[in-house]
């Protein structure tokens, strides 16, 4: 079977655990990976993976998109350039999966609301913690109205980058909307706490959701075990430790992650269920793509 | 008795009771108790009141809380009465933001204290940038000092300094420090950072520490301390602002604070406002014994109850699992992960 081939934009921890991930696909294949520091050590290890690479950034690739046949791009750079990277890639007829905060394009949580995304060239992956907790808010209010949710992630100190510590404001509010727009529930919060312990802790996320009248534990039960496999399917550390727990109108859960260990180590859970939500968005495109259902088209350039 | 020789320091005393003693009343304090307890303060000098959720900004949630009022209600029943008294609010980003801070300011308050883990300063840049253009007086709070080493906090302090902050707390917030703990803390960070720059001291009083590690942060440098009058604040109680004033008066350390005014508002109002009497008992000893972040407490004791677990025995758990200020969800999660563990055993 042919794969896909796509191009990595960022080679900090997110773009090199993702490219891990792309090297064990059926049907994508990482061509490049643009940096903008050439003495990078994510430049030179996707060289030794035998990658193409740039560090000059965007503009550096896009000479080779048409050549090198890329139809897919992984933004993991930051909001603030993200834009620019996406109307280029677009404009050479390259399909973007984005995983900074930007939202740009529609937010995506795979085993939520994949299939519904089609007529978009961006697609955005929201947060680690909206990855980890909207799946479980969606099994709660697909069986029953969800007037609020509250999700509380618990991140280890090492697995969170300079980006997201400055910018702790855009990742609450990103993840909070998330909650309500995909999620489905009507008020939505999100917390984040940031924990230094040693050994590191594997990521947690507590989701809080109150329903509308009293909560139909069975229903809501099943609900959440099937939302948890389907999840389980592309991270397999996806895993509920205690609940659901029911008290009055509110139901709690307890979840961990546990990432692959492909590049950061097992605790980094957080890193891992964004590049693998990454990964499973670009796949279902990728097999649109080789099944002739969808046409990327360039514009003239 | 020979003269102190901190006879003549000028401190800076922070009142906490209507926001850290938010905690020990469930964060049900009315907007009337709010007003009472800020105009007996306003009269008996005391130069800073914080005035928000338990959590600070953005608080109200199922993980802390919700409060009686919104914290809007509370600064437009507080600002009013206020002349002299600065009022501040807590802002823990994760959990606040500053479109909150910005409401915060527009409702009359003059200082924030921006708090993060020991460990983890670099996540408050903007937030402390946020205060100081906005012209608030900016504290960086570094929560559960005692996780980081001396030189290490004093490390962090000196970010906080250099995004902004204008004074650096030293924050016990379990609980767990000794008073040559203070020293060793309060004395690395006067000697990183500028002169300049305040030193703050927070304290719990859960090993009935709290006068003397405040007493201690001032002879190495501190120039500010958070109180609470009746102690009125998570865990065992912050420092009661009325026994410290009078050790100050004692030894000529200068607050401007009216002690007898303080002690007759910590008989009249707070002691019979209290739903608990906050004290040294074995749960709140247990947070200072096992370092455990103080607002810990009633959940644990309410989940306890309700799992048939001793609150001691999940305290020292969440101790051992080394969980920080905000993880008040891990609380329910560690109590169901013993009962099953315990069920396990009684089933073996």
């Amino acid at each position: 079977m042919s794969k896909i081939k796509c191009v990595l934009i960022g080679s900090g921890n997110i773009g090199t655990d993702l490219l891990y991930k792309l090297k064990r696909s059926d049907v994508l294949d990482p061509v490049w990976m643009v940096g903008i520091d050439p003495d990078s050590e994510g430049l030179a290890r996707a060289r030794d993976m035998g990658l193409k690479t740039t560090a000059e950034g965007v503009d550096g690739v896009l000479p080779h998109l048409v050549a090198d046949g890329i139809q897919i791009a992984f933004d993991a750079t930051s909001a603030y350039v993200h834009k620019e990277n996406s109307d280029k890639m677009n404009a050479h007829g390259v399909f973007m999966v984005d995983l900074t905060p930007a939202a740009v394009g529609p937010l995506c949580v795979p085993p939520v609301n994949l299939d519904d995304l089609s007529e978009t060239m961006n697609v955005n992956m929201i947060s680690c913690a909206g990855q980890a907790t909207i799946p479980i808010v969606y099994g709660v209010s697909r069986v029953q109205g969800v007037e609020y949710a509250e999700i509380i992630a618990s991140l280890a100190s090492l697995s969170i980058g300079p980006g997201t510590r400055a910018n702790l404001d855009e990742f609450t509010y990103t993840t909070s909307s998330a909650v309500c727009e995909i999620g489905g529930a009507k008020k939505g919060k999100a917390l984040c706490i940031i924990n230094p312990a040693e050994p590191p802790m594997i990521m947690r996320n507590t989701i809080y959701c109150l329903t509308e009248g009293e909560p139909d534990q069975a229903k809501i039960t099943a609900s959440l075990m099937e939302m948890i496999e389907k999840v389980q399917q592309y991270v397999p550390g996806y895993r509920l430790v205690n609940g659901p727990v029911f008290e009055g109108n509110k139901v709690g859960v307890f979840m961990e992650v546990a990432g692959l260990g492909d590049y950061l180590p097992t605790y980094a859970g957080n890193l891992d269920i964004m590049t693998a939500a990454a990964a499973r968005t670009a796949e279902m495109y990728a097999e649109k793509i080789l099944s002739g259902e969808l046409t990327l088209v360039a514009e003239a350039v | 008795m020979s003269k102190s020789d901190l006879h003549g320091r000028k401190v800076i005393c922070h009142d906490m009771c209507l926001r850290d003693g938010m905690h020990a009343k469930k964060e049900q304090i009315s907007v009337e108790q709010m007003r009472s307890f800020a105009e007996a303060m306003e009269r008996a000098g005391v130069p800073m009141i914080q005035v928000t959720h338990g959590a600070g900004l953005g608080g109200n949630s199922l993980q802390h809380g919700f409060a009686l009022h919104s914290n809007e209600e509370y600064w437009d029943a507080v600002a009013p009465v206020l002349s002299n008294t600065v009022m501040s609010v807590l802002l823990i980003p994760g959990l606040g933001t500053m479109d909150e801070l910005r409401v915060a300011h527009a409702h009359g308050v003059g200082s924030v204290h921006v708090a993060t883990h020991s460990t983890e300063a670099d996540t408050s840049p903007q937030h402390i940038a946020c205060g100081r253009e906005l012209g608030m007086d900016t504290s960086g709070f570094l929560m559960m000092a005692h996780l980081n080493t001396a030189s290490g906090l004093a490390e962090e302090a000196k970010k906080m300094e250099s995004y902004g902050a204008q004074t650096v707390y030293v924050t016990d917030s379990a609980g767990y420090m000794l008073p040559e703990d203070v020293t060793e803390y309060v004395g690395a960070l006067r000697d990183t950072l500028d002169d300049a720059t305040e030193i703050g001291f927070h304290g719990h009083n859960n090993l009935g520490m709290g006068i003397a590690n405040s007493i201690a942060a001032v002879r190495a440098g501190a120039s500010r301390i958070d109180c609470s009058v009746a102690g009125l604040g998570a865990g065992a109680g912050n420092t009661p602002l009325e026994a410290f004033v009078a050790v100050c008066d004692r030894m000529g350390i200068e607050t401007g604070c009216d002690m007898f005014a303080l002690m007759d508002m910590a008989e009249e109002l707070v002691f019979p406002m209290m739903d608990h009497i906050v004290r040294i008992d074995r749960s709140s000893l247990t947070l200072g014994y096992a370092g455990v972040y103080s607002t810990f407490l009633l959940h644990a004791n309410r989940l306890g109850e309700k799992y048939g677990i001793p609150p001691r025995d999940i305290l020292l758990e969440l101790g051992r699992k080394k969980m920080i200020g905000g993880q008040e969800d891990m609380i329910e999660d560690t109590a169901l992960s013993m009962l099953k563990e315990r069920g396990d055993q009684s089933a073996a």
